[in-house]
């Protein structure tokens, strides 16, 4: 791994304008992700996770917008590019896996023709080397007898196989960084296994980054580096996985930790988080955990937390704050 | 399985559907008919007052064996008691409804089963009305105690379905559920379409309805960790066959089954860091063309000639009784 992150998102805001006023899914949100690691993303719906990977290939639908901050791609800003320049960068140096495997594949076109679109688009070959090519990612990808499946159209692969030729379309133009929206959601756990399996190992073997949005706590223990805590928009908590995850910090991920039932380990009761996240319409102020959190102070309600260093992660929580808690006693003291 | 005589028990239950394509395109093809068996010779039964689960991939039949169970769809062969008596057989109107007045369901999707056009009071009151309960007047009473008991506001009855959150909506199709004082809900994926931290919350309702009113529940999900937490008793179904049954600590710490194992090896676990889970080849078959013999065999790393073509009877394993179709299982 390089010191230099290969992609680097600071300060992200994505705001849409609506008749009621602007909404932001996304606000103020920061993560480097480094060549060959995978960096989860994690939350509830409505947290802002798939908004963020959108905002990253430069997706996001009309009339949302990307409002502030920067996103840079080796050193490079990708966020004001011109369209034209972006569908350059678009498949070849990020590309994208959705969640259901049959709407991102056209269902008119044979699986090899695409493949064959899709890389020639990108590389200098011709016809027959792209065809090639083709065929030796699809063996890449565990796809059996390639060579003759590759004339096939999607609706003659199961949804297990359907998904590794998704992941062979966005591997075609050798990109840089995978953006994984939820990659494994529509599949059932066995090929979901396979399908992660899959993912770690071309992105150990080619050294790819990969962004894995999911809202699945197993998923991200099993295959991510590190993760973001995604909560209304904003990063609660983002550190190795292995420390937020066993040791989490922020009440959210507690909470969250704490109401995953597991398939092993002791068995306890559920505790349960109140509430249900907020609508973008009606952040509360402050924290926007506060209406949920049991923890709650003061400055809670006041003012929205920045992520500070806590061990090994960086956590948005007034609990951890220092400099605040001097202030709040400072203010206590002074008014008595 | 146990002592107790039980609420429910289905006998040799079995569906299958007719999915030939229609006579005249048939006749041109020269194809036969072709058949889907959804549910194979499926038995099982659950005690008063307990949890049974069902776990499954997608096409195993988890689904279709709740919906026979309340009576939506005729099984094809084989029978479902309540109490003792076939739904299907029992001719008298009336008796009928006194014995559906007893068992409930809750549906997956809390957007698609609650009417989108209806007061929630309404919604909720509709069981009390169509069992014909009560009188009119008392409804409006009885629909506040349940949302009560679903922990909502009185005056939550008043709006709309879309004013709703998910799992506000769950709470809303489980307070249908109760309305009309059923013994036994059967609940086909009731959180998979929730967030974790809401999920918790409906399952520890759930758990602390049972308690309270004695619910007997058929709880089915594709989510071994949801199945952990609510079941007493599980059934691994796989391709329309239970090949395993047993109660939930035999089946966590020993499963018996090839296939059960897989399925909790391939689970992610939230406290597995870095792992990769062993991968089990293929997909699951197609239900119309299954493979001869045990269906699993073709992913099964086990399997020996005998799979290929020999179907495994149900046995009784180990000292918990588990009840497992596998030649090779000891």
């Amino acid at each position: 791994m390089t010191d230099t992150p290969l992609l680097k998102v600071s300060d992200l805001i994505v705001e849409f304008p609506t008749r009621n006023g602007i909404l932001r899914p996304v606000d103020r949100v920061s993560f480097e992700v480094r060549a060959g690691e995978i960096l989860g993303l994690v939350g509830e719906s409505g947290a802002g996770k798939s908004m963020c990977g959108s905002a990253i290939i430069g997706l996001i639908d009309r009339p949302g917008r990307i409002s502030g901050g920067e996103i840079r791609l080796d050193g490079e800003r990708i966020d004001n590019l011109p369209e034209e320049r972006l569908r350059r960068i678009r498949g070849k140096k990020i590309a994208m896996v959705f969640q259901d495997p049959l709407t991102s594949l056209n269902p008119l076109m044979t699986v090899g023709q695409q493949l064959i679109q899709t890389i020639r688009t990108h590389l200098p070959l011709s016809q027959a080397e792209a065809r090639a090519r083709a065929i030796a990612l699809l063996e890449e990808v565990g796809i059996p007898a390639a060579s003759t499946r590759i004339d096939a159209y999607p609706h003659q692969f199961s949804g297990g196989m359907r998904q590794r030729v998704v992941i062979s379309l966005a591997l075609a133009a050798e990109p840089e960084l995978i953006i994984a929206d939820e990659p494994t959601t529509a599949l059932d756990v066995s090929v979901q296994a396979q399908i992660m399996a899959l993912l770690k190992r071309l992105c150990r073997e080619r050294g790819t980054a990969v962004i894995l949005i999911t809202h699945d706590m197993g998923v991200i223990a099993e295959s991510t580096d590190r993760v973001a805590v995604l909560y209304a928009g904003r990063i609660a908590e983002i550190g190795p996985t292995r420390d937020v995850l066993s040791a989490p910090s922020h009440p959210y991920t507690v909470g969250l930790m704490a109401s995953t039932p597991s398939a092993t380990g002791t068995m306890h009761t559920l505790s349960q988080i109140p509430g249900a996240m907020p609508n973008l319409r009606a952040i509360p102020k402050g924290c926007a955990f506060n209406p949920r959190c049991e923890k709650g102070f003061a400055p809670c309600f006041k003012d929205i937390p920045v992520l500070e260093p806590v061990n090994e992660s960086e956590v948005a929580c007034w609990l951890y704050d220092p400099a605040y808690e001097a202030k709040a006693k400072e203010a206590s003291g002074a008014s008595e | 399985m146990t002592g107790e005589t039980p609420l429910i028990s289905a006998r040799k239950l079995g569906a299958v559907f007719d999915v030939s394509k229609p006579w005249l395109n048939r006749l041109l093809a020269a194809e036969e008919k072709k058949f889907l068996t959804a549910v194979d010779t499926v038995d099982f039964e659950i005690p008063k007052g307990k949890t049974f689960a069902l776990v499954g991939e997608s096409g195993s039949g988890k689904s279709t064996i709740g919906r026979m169970i309340v009576g939506l769809q005729k099984p094809t062969t084989g029978e479902v008691l309540i109490d003792g008596e076939d739904l299907f057989s029992i001719k008298d109107q009336k008796h009928l409804l006194s014995v559906r007045r007893r068992i409930q369901m809750i549906f997956q999707s809390p957007y698609a089963s609650l009417n989108p056009r209806w007061r929630v009071k309404h919604i909720i009151g509709e069981p009390i009305r169509a069992f014909e309960l009560m009188p009119a007047s008392e409804i409006g009473k009885r629909v506040e105690e349940l949302l009560d008991q679903v922990g909502l506001a009185k005056s939550d009855g008043e709006k709309f379905p879309h004013e709703f959150s998910g799992g506000q909506r769950q709470r809303i199709a489980i307070a249908r559920a109760l309305a009309s004082n059923p013994e036994f809900i059967v609940c086909d994926e009731p959180t998979s379409a929730l967030d974790v931290s809401v999920q918790s919350q409906v399952l520890n309702l759930m758990k602390t309805l049972q308690r309270e009113l004695g619910l007997t529940y058929l709880f089915i999900s594709h989510d071994l960790s949801v199945i952990r937490y609510m079941a007493d008793q599980i059934g691994v179904l796989y391709l329309g066959r239970l090949v395993e049954v047993a109660d939930r600590d035999t089946l966590f710490d020993n499963p018996h089954h090839p296939y059960t194992r897989m399925l909790m090896d391939a689970a992610p676990h939230i406290d597995a860091f870095g792992r990769t889970a062993e991968i089990v080849s293929g997909e699951i078959p197609d239900p119309i063309n299954k493979p001869s013999g045990c269906s699993f065999h073709p992913r099964c790393a086990l399997a020996e000639d005998r799979c290929q073509q020999e179907r495994p009877a149900v046995r009784e394993l180990g000292a918990e009784k588990a009840h497992v179709a596998c030649h090779l299982s000891v």
